[in-house]
C-alpha cells in the first residue's frame, strides 16, 4: 500500500478530526488531536491492511517562528508536533502520524504500554521539548542532567546556554534509576 | 642486561631528580577515560601498528587509583563533568593529563548547550593534541611530550 | 530446618552496584544500575546522556552541507555509513538522483564500514570475555580499512567522503583493485577469528543463553541490525527498501534463532562475509561516469571554471556563502546501519539550514531492551552481552 492510500483510509475513518494532511515527495503523514493519537496507532497497527505493527521513532518538533520559503504563511495552530514513524515489515510500507500540541497545554497521552521502545523516546521528547506523556510511568530527563532547567530543543532556548552540573559525583549514584 | 660489564662499580652517582624522573618517564600508566570517537583512535594507539609499548606506556589502568597518566579522550558533556573530576581526584600523585582531540581540548564543533568547551574548566592539562581525531602519531607525540615534561619535574614539586 | 531453609533463613540485602559511566567494559559513557542477590541481577536499570553532544540542536545552526561531518561522528565504529545516510536523506528532500558510479562508491565505502564496525564490535566483546588475541588480530585489519580511506580520501577515521549529491573524489587509479586484495584477506583473517571462537567451549559456555532477545521484544522496543536478525527476523533494509542500487546485488541476510549473545557474534561474522560479497560485486559492476551530479544548486562547479570563468565563481561562492536550499517540506529516509535501522527526519523551511534533524538511532532502541535481558543473569553475563549489543554511546546518546 502506498502512503497515500494509508492517509486516505485514515482520513476517511477519522474525518473532521484530521488536522492537516501532508504529502511530499511520496511520504505521507496527517496531523492529528493529542485525543485521537493512542486510538489511531492501536487501529494502524491492528488493521490487516496497514498492520503497521513497528513504531520506529518518536521525534518532537517545534515551530515556534516557522517560516516555510521566507513567507510568513504557516497555518499552524500549534506550536509543537510530536511525529511517530511507523513501518509495517509484513507489507514493507511506512506512515507517519504527528500530533499537535498546543504550548498552554503540552500533554500527550503515553503509548509506552503498546510498544516498550516509546518508553524511552518519550522521556526524550520530554527532557528536550517539554512535551509532557500522561500516563508514563516515569517521565524524566534522559539526555541532560537532572538539574537542568527549560528545555534544549526548543527554539527560544539559547543554544550555548551551558548550565553547569553542581552535585558532587559521589551524589549521583541516584535512587531514581527505573528498574526495569 | 649486559649493564654490569660496562660499569666497572656497582654504584652510579646521579641526582635524585634524574633517576626518579627517568623512571617515571619511562613507566606511565594511563587511564584512558575514553568517551567518544577519540577512544577509537586510542585503540589503534595501544594495538599492533602504533604500539605505545615503545614508549613505555602500555600499561592500560581502567582503575584511577592505578594509573599516573590520565589521556582524556573525547567530548565531555556537562553531566560528565562531575564524573571527570572525581576520576582525576581519585588518581595519586604524581599525575599527568592528556586532552586528546578538539572536543576534550575545547569543545571542538560542539558549541553547544550540553558541551563543556574544554577539559581545562575541570582538571588542570599538560599535553593538548590536535586534530578530530588524532592521528595515533599525534597521541605517541603527546607521550613523548609528557614524557619530556616529566624529565624537568622536581621530585620534591609533588607532595 | 533442612540446608537449603537455614540459607533462605539468613537475612540478606539486595546489593546496587553501580557499572560506569567509567568503566572499562561500557565502551564508552554507559552507566548500569545492577540490584545483585549474590552474584545475581534482580533489578537492573540504565541511565544515559552522558554523551549528549547536542547533535539535533547544533545541526540546526548550520548548513546542510556542514552536518556531514557531523554525522559521522554520531558512530565512530564505523563513520562513513552515517556521513552517507546524511546525504542520501538531503538527496531524498531535495528530490535527486545521485550518479550510478557514486552510488557504487558509497555502497563499497559503507560496508567497509560495516565491516569495520563488527571487527570491533567482535574484537572488544572478545576482550570482555577474556579472548584478547581476537582483538589485536581484527584491529590490524581495521588499520588496512583505514588505510584504504586514506588513500581515498586523505582521512583515516572520519573520512568526510560523501557530498550532498554525489561523493567528493572519484576512486584513484588501482583503488578498487587493492580493495577487493584487502577484502580478500580480510575475509580470511575473519575465518581464522571465526574458527578460534565458534566451537570454542569457554565461548560458547560464557554466551550461549545470555542476554537473549526474544523476537517480541525486539519487535516492541524497535530493535533492528544484526540484534534483530539474531533473534530469527530476517529484516534488512537493504532488500526491504533498498537504496543506492541495493538490489543489484546478491546477498543473503544471515539470520539466527536465539537472540542470545553467540547468535549475535555469529550473525555479524556472516555479516562481514555478505559485506565483502557486496564490495566484490560493486566493484566488478561499478559503472563509470562522473560521481556529482551536475545541478548547479547542488554540485560545485569544477575547480577551474571556479578559477576561469566569473559563472563558475559566482556558483562556488553561493554554495558556500548561502548553502544548499531544499524547498520546505519534511521527509524520513531511513538506511540500514551497522547496528540496524539509522533514520534521518528532516524539516526543512526552504533555507539552508534544517529547521529541525531528529536522527532515529539504531543504539538507542537497541540499548531500551538490553536491562530487560540481563535480569536473573550473573554481572559477568552483563558484561558479554553488552559488548554483543554494540551500543554506541555517540548515536545513543547523540
Amino acid at each position: 500500500m502506498t502512503e497515500r492510500e494509508i492517509m486516505d483510509r485514515v482520513t476517511a475513518r477519522l474525518g473532521s478530526r484530521v488536522l492537516a494532511t501532508y504529502e511530499f515527495r511520496g511520504q505521507c503523514a496527517v496531523t492529528i488531536r493529542p485525543a485521537d493519537l493512542r486510538e489511531l496507532l492501536a487501529w494502524l497497527r491492528d488493521d490487516p491492511d496497514t498492520n503497521l505493527e513497528w513504531l520506529i521513532d518518536v521525534g518532537g518538533v517545534d515551530y515556534l517562528g516557522y517560516a516555510p520559503g521566507g513567507h510568513d504563511d504557516d497555518d499552524r495552530e500549534w506550536r509543537f508536533e510530536v511525529a511517530y514513524q511507523l513501518y509495517s515489515m509484513s507489507k514493507n510500507h511506512r506512515f507517519r502520524v504527528k500530533v499537535a500540541v498546543k504550548e498552554t497545554e503540552c500533554e500527550v497521552p503515553s503509548i509506552w504500554d503498546m510498544w516498550g521502545m516509546a518508553n524511552w523516546m518519550e522521556r526524550e521528547v520530554w527532557d528536550l521539548f517539554g512535551i509532557k506523556f500522561a500516563g508514563h510511568p516515569n517521565l524524566r530527563r534522559i539526555m541532560c542532567h537532572d538539574d537542568f532547567q527549560g528545555h534544549a530543543l526548543r527554539k527560544d532556548y539559547p543554544i550555548n546556554k551551558r548550565q553547569k552540573l553542581t552535585v558532587p559525583a559521589e551524589n549521583l549514584l541516584c535512587e531514581k534509576v527505573e528498574w526495569a | 642486561m649486559g649493564l654490569e660489564a660496562e660499569i666497572e662499580s656497582p654504584f652510579i652517582t646521579t641526582r635524585l631528580d634524574e633517576v626518579v624522573n627517568w623512571g617515571r618517564a619511562y613507566s606511565l600508566w594511563p587511564m584512558p577515560f575514553g568517551t567518544a570517537c577519540c577512544a577509537i583512535e586510542f585503540m589503534g594507539v595501544v594495538s599492533g601498528r602504533f604500539d605505545v609499548s615503545r614508549f613505555g606506556a602500555e600499561l592500560v589502568r581502567f582503575s584511577p587509583r592505578q594509573a599516573d597518566l590520565i589521556l582524556v579522550m573525547g567530548t565531555i558533556t556537562q553531566k560528565m563533568a562531575p564524573v571527570l573530576k572525581q576520576i582525576y581526584d581519585q588518581m595519586p600523585d604524581p599525575k599527568w593529563v592528556v586532552s586528546m582531540g578538539a572536543c576534550a581540548s575545547s569543545g571542538g564543533f560542539y558549541d553547544n548547550y550540553s558541551v563543556v568547551q574544554g577539559v581545562d574548566e575541570l582538571i588542570p592539562v599538560d599535553v593538548y593534541v590536535a586534530g578530530c581525531p588524532p592521528r595515533p602519531e599525534n597521541v605517541l607525540g603527546a607521550v613523548v611530550k609528557i614524557q619530556e615534561k616529566i624529565s624537568r619535574e622536581k621530585v620534591t614539586s609533588w607532595r | 530446618m533442612s540446608d537449603q531453609t537455614q540459607v533462605n533463613a539468613i537475612p540478606t540485602d539486595l546489593l546496587t552496584l553501580n557499572i560506569g559511566p567509567s568503566h572499562p567494559a561500557t565502551h564508552g559513557t554507559l552507566r548500569i544500575q545492577v540490584q545483585l542477590d549474590g552474584e545475581t541481577i534482580v533489578n537492573s536499570g540504565c541511565e544515559i546522556g552522558y554523551l549528549h553532544r547536542g547533535y539535533e540542536k547544533q545541526c540546526e545552526t548550520v548548513f546542510y552541507q556542514i552536518v556531514i561531518p557531523y554525522a559521522e561522528r554520531l558512530n565512530y565504529m564505523g563513520p562513513v555509513h552515517n556521513s552517507n545516510a546524511w546525504c542520501h536523506a538531503c538527496e531524498l528532500l531535495l528530490g535527486i538522483e545521485i550518479p550510478a558510479r557514486a552510488q557504487a562508491l558509497r555502497v563499497i565505502t559503507s560496508e567497509m564500514g560495516r565491516i569495520i564496525d563488527h571487527c570491533v564490535c567482535i574484537g572488544t566483546n572478545l576482550v570482555d570475555i577474556g579472548a584478547l588475541t581476537n582483538f589485536w588480530y581484527m584491529y590490524n585489519y581495521r588499520e588496512k580499512i583505514y588505510d584504504l580511506y586514506e588513500e581515498l580520501c586523505g582521512a583515516r577515521m572520519m573520512v568526510n567522503y560523501p557530498r550532498i549529491g554525489g561523493v567528493s573524489l572519484d576512486a584513484p587509479d588501482g583503488w578498487l583493485e587493492k580493495v577487493k586484495r584487502t577484502i580478500d584477506e580480510m575475509a580470511e583473517a575473519v575465518g581464522d577469528v571465526q574458527k578460534l571462537v565458534e566451537r570454542n567451549r569457554i565461548f560458547m559456555d560464557r554466551t550461549i543463553g545470555v542476554g537473549a532477545i526474544s523476537r517480541e521484544l525486539a519487535l516492541s522496543h524497535g530493535v533492528t541490525g544484526p540484534c534483530l536478525r539474531a533473534a530469527g527476523v530476517a529484516h534488512d533494509l537493504r532488500k526491504a527498501q533498498p537504496y543506492w542500487g541495493y538490489e543489484k546485488y546478491k546477498f543473503e541476510i544471515p539470520t539466527a534463532e536465539h537472540g542470545d549473545t553467540y547468535d549475535r557474534t555469529i550473525v555479524r561474522f556472516q555479516e562481514m562475509y555478505e559485506s565483502c560479497k557486496i564490495i566484490h560485486q560493486a566493484i566488478d559492476s561499478i559503472p563509470g561516469g562522473p560521481v556529482m551530479v551536475s545541478d548547479h544548486l547542488v554540485a560545485l562547479p569544477a575547480k577551474d571554471k571556479v578559477y576561469n570563468t566569473m559563472e563558475g565563481l559566482i556558483n562556488h561562492f553561493k554554495l558556500i556563502m548561502h548553502g544548499i536550499q531544499p524547498p520546505p517540506g519534511e521527509i524520513y529516509s531511513a538506511t540500514e546501519g551497522g547496528n540496524g535501522e539509522i533514520g534521518f527526519y528532516i524539516v526543512s523551511d526552504g533555507g539552508p539550514k534544517p529547521w529541525r534533524v531528529r536522527i532515529r538511532p539504531p543504539c538507542f532502541a537497541n540499548y531500551s531492551v538490553f536491562p530487560k535481558v540481563i535480569q536473573g543473569q550473573m554481572v559477568a553475563d552483563a558484561i558479554a552481552a553488552l559488548g554483543s549489543i554494540n551500543i554506541i554511546a555517540g548515536e545513543l546518546d547523540r
